[in-house]
């Protein structure tokens, strides 16, 4: 792996930046034969600070997974480079310092979970990483209590709900004490209160233990709280933003294959039929408040008719 | 023409210590033509129904009869069952196999041992359901993207001619165009062909948007079978069981909370927009 010299690293990059970060991937026929070149990630830059919760949205295809996998140097830059945590991940001594400080969760929580008991599970991460035996217990203990799943150390995971198992997987990661965590679609398996569960343990994570959270889904009410969303479309980043001004923008959100929450598009739809709302309403709340002002004005207009 | 479950009870390893009632006193007549939603949290018993329906498990006691036929009878086709009832499961592309994607619709009414131009026909035909252009037809299926691989796999239950049509979570995964996509092909097919369709879904959206009759599952029994809005205006029963209602039926909620005269029941966006418009005209007057 060839380190590119050029791209010196700067000060006071964040948690996690990518510079112009190309992946490209070599179609073969059958017989191993170049049948053609795909560039999955084209031209990427992000720049994730410490703390921060951000989201990436992006429709099958468009680059966000292959973009994550970056993240923990299971995929090298084509061209670019990536830094977690000020390490360029095209360094090979650096590999494992980068995996264990960018945790990863994926899509199935069948395929991450590997021990007989929900506590061994957790306990794997830390083990291999040649964490003393005492502090490796603390470790489990902590990071069960911050997914809230204590109560379940001592289960078989299989006889686990799917949202229980996904915070196992989480509370995994944790237990390495990593900086960032990367969630590549951890909910779409999940019935609605697995969802919620997993969801409101990530949410948890950011702001009581303060980790970097980098969350891919294709459930846009998930992500209405980020401090900010990239929308990626053909391997580039074609919409950056905060959620409110993401969703505002309902009909380009559409030609990307994508949506908005239902009450915002509810929100939409009622601005398009002459109510006045205003724009990019991302909770009930902000609706339930915005119409009943709407409904007040009316009142007054029609007492003094 | 209709699919009954009656008294249906299954037990998994009844005679071990671990013994599991996933399914307890099931009673559902199925009809012809319903667009029916089956939803209920992981574990609540809807795949392991799901799998009776054409066979694929034999309940620990009751009966399921197609037709008026009992299925579990000695004589009974099973192998014609299976192609009346087709079942598309969860992630079906990761049972694409073939080295196109024709060959691979082809698959299904070849075993049912159809003539090669009898087979072709029906390949194309339920490809074409699917809506899947011509253009994909010879490429190899893991070169197409998620959604139009599922496609590909529904069309091979498709091509089989069933009367009901079971997707478990065809979804799952997708993004939220493609999502619609799916659905609206299966509504289209359902609307021209008049087949069954039995969908299992997480997403209460979908099922709102989408079905006539819902079911919900809850610790092997049927805790709900109605309408969507009778179903929904349980919301707070439903996140007992580890579900909820659609968004829209707790914006309306939250409006009538604030004395905006809705009425709560609308569970589609299109619902909801012409209720509070309804709403609000109302106050104009």
């Amino acid at each position: 792996m060839i380190v590119n010299r050029f791209l010196q690293k700067d000060n006071n990059m964040g948690i996690i930046k990518t510079d112009k970060l190309v992946f490209e991937y070599i179609r073969r026929d059958e017989e191993g034969n170049v049948e053609g070149i795909t560039r999955a990630v084209d031209e990427v830059d992000i720049d994730v600070k410490q703390g921060d919760f951000v989201a990436i949205l992006g429709h099958n295809g468009s680059g966000k997974s292959t973009l994550a996998k970056h993240i923990n140097a299971i995929l090298y830059p084509t061209e670019g480079a990536v830094w977690v945590d000020g390490m360029n991940t095209a360094d090979e001594k650096d590999i494992w310092n980068i995996r264990q400080e960018a945790g990863m969760v994926f899509q199935n929580p069948d395929n991450q979970i590997i021990g007989q008991v929900v506590e061994e599970d957790v306990g794997f991460g830390p083990e291999n990483m040649g964490v003393p035996t005492e502090e490796i217990w603390q470790r489990v203990e902590e990071s069960l209590k911050a997914v809230g799943m204590y109560e379940f150390r001592k289960h078989s995971p299989n006889k686990l709900s799917g949202g229980q198992k996904q915070r196992v997987s989480i509370a995994g990661v944790i237990a390495m004490h990593p900086k960032c965590i990367i969630l590549d679609e951890p909910t779409a398996m999940l019935d609605p209160n697995g969802r919620k569960e997993v969801v409101r343990a990530v949410r948890a994570l950011n702001d009581v233990e303060g980790i970097t959270i980098v969350l891919i889904t294709h459930y846009m009410e998930e992500i209405i709280h980020a401090d900010k969303v990239f929308v990626m479309d053909k391997g580039k980043v074609a919409m950056e933003g905060t959620p409110r001004e993401i969703f505002s923008q309902v009909e380009k959100l559409k030609e990307l294959r994508l949506d908005v929450p239902q009450v915002t598009l509810l929100a939409h739809e009622l601005q398009k039929s002459g109510i006045d709302l205003p724009d990019g309403i991302l909770t009930i709340d902000e609706l339930v408040q915005a119409l009943s002002r709407v409904s007040q004005v009316m009142q007054k207009c029609k007492e003094r008719r | 023409m209709s699919l009954i479950l009656d008294h249906v009870n299954y037990i998994y390893g009844g005679d071990t210590a671990l013994a599991v009632h996933a399914l307890k006193d099931i009673n559902l007549v199925i009809p012809d033509g319903q667009f029916i939603g089956l939803i209920g949290h992981t574990g609540s018993g809807k795949s392991t129904l799901v799998q009776h329906l054409n066979g694929l498990i034999k309940p620990t006691s009751g009966g399921v009869y197609f037709n008026g036929e009992d299925i579990h009878a000695e004589d009974y086709d099973k192998k014609k069952l299976r192609s009346k009832v087709g079942l598309v499961f969860q992630y079906p592309e990761h049972q694409l196999f073939e080295i196109d994607v024709f060959t691979d619709v082809c698959f299904g009414p070849k075993n049912l041992g159809l003539s090669r131009k009898e087979t072709e026909l029906r390949a194309y035909a339920a490809l074409k359901q699917v809506g899947l252009e011509d253009e994909y037809f010879y490429q190899s299926p893991f070169d197409l993207s998620g959604g139009q691989k599922r496609r590909v796999a529904i069309a091979g239950v498709l091509a089989m001619k069933p009367e009901i049509l079971v997707l478990d979570e065809p979804t799952a995964g997708l993004d939220p165009k493609g999502r619609d996509e799916i659905l609206d092909q299966v509504a289209k097919l359902k609307e021209e062909t008049g087949i069954t369709v039995i969908l299992v879904s997480h997403s209460m959206e979908d099922v709102a948007k989408y079905v006539e009759r819902i079911i919900v599952m809850n610790k092997g029994s049927v805790l709900y079978d109605d309408a969507p809005k009778e179903v929904f205006r349980h919301y707070r029963e439903l996140e007992q069981v580890g579900l909820a209602a659609p968004q829209v039926t707790y914006i309306m909620e939250a409006l009538r909370a604030k004395g905006l005269p809705v009425a709560a029941d609308a569970t589609t966006i299109e619902e909801a927009k012409q209720e509070i418009l309804r709403a609000l005209g109302k106050e104009r007057r």
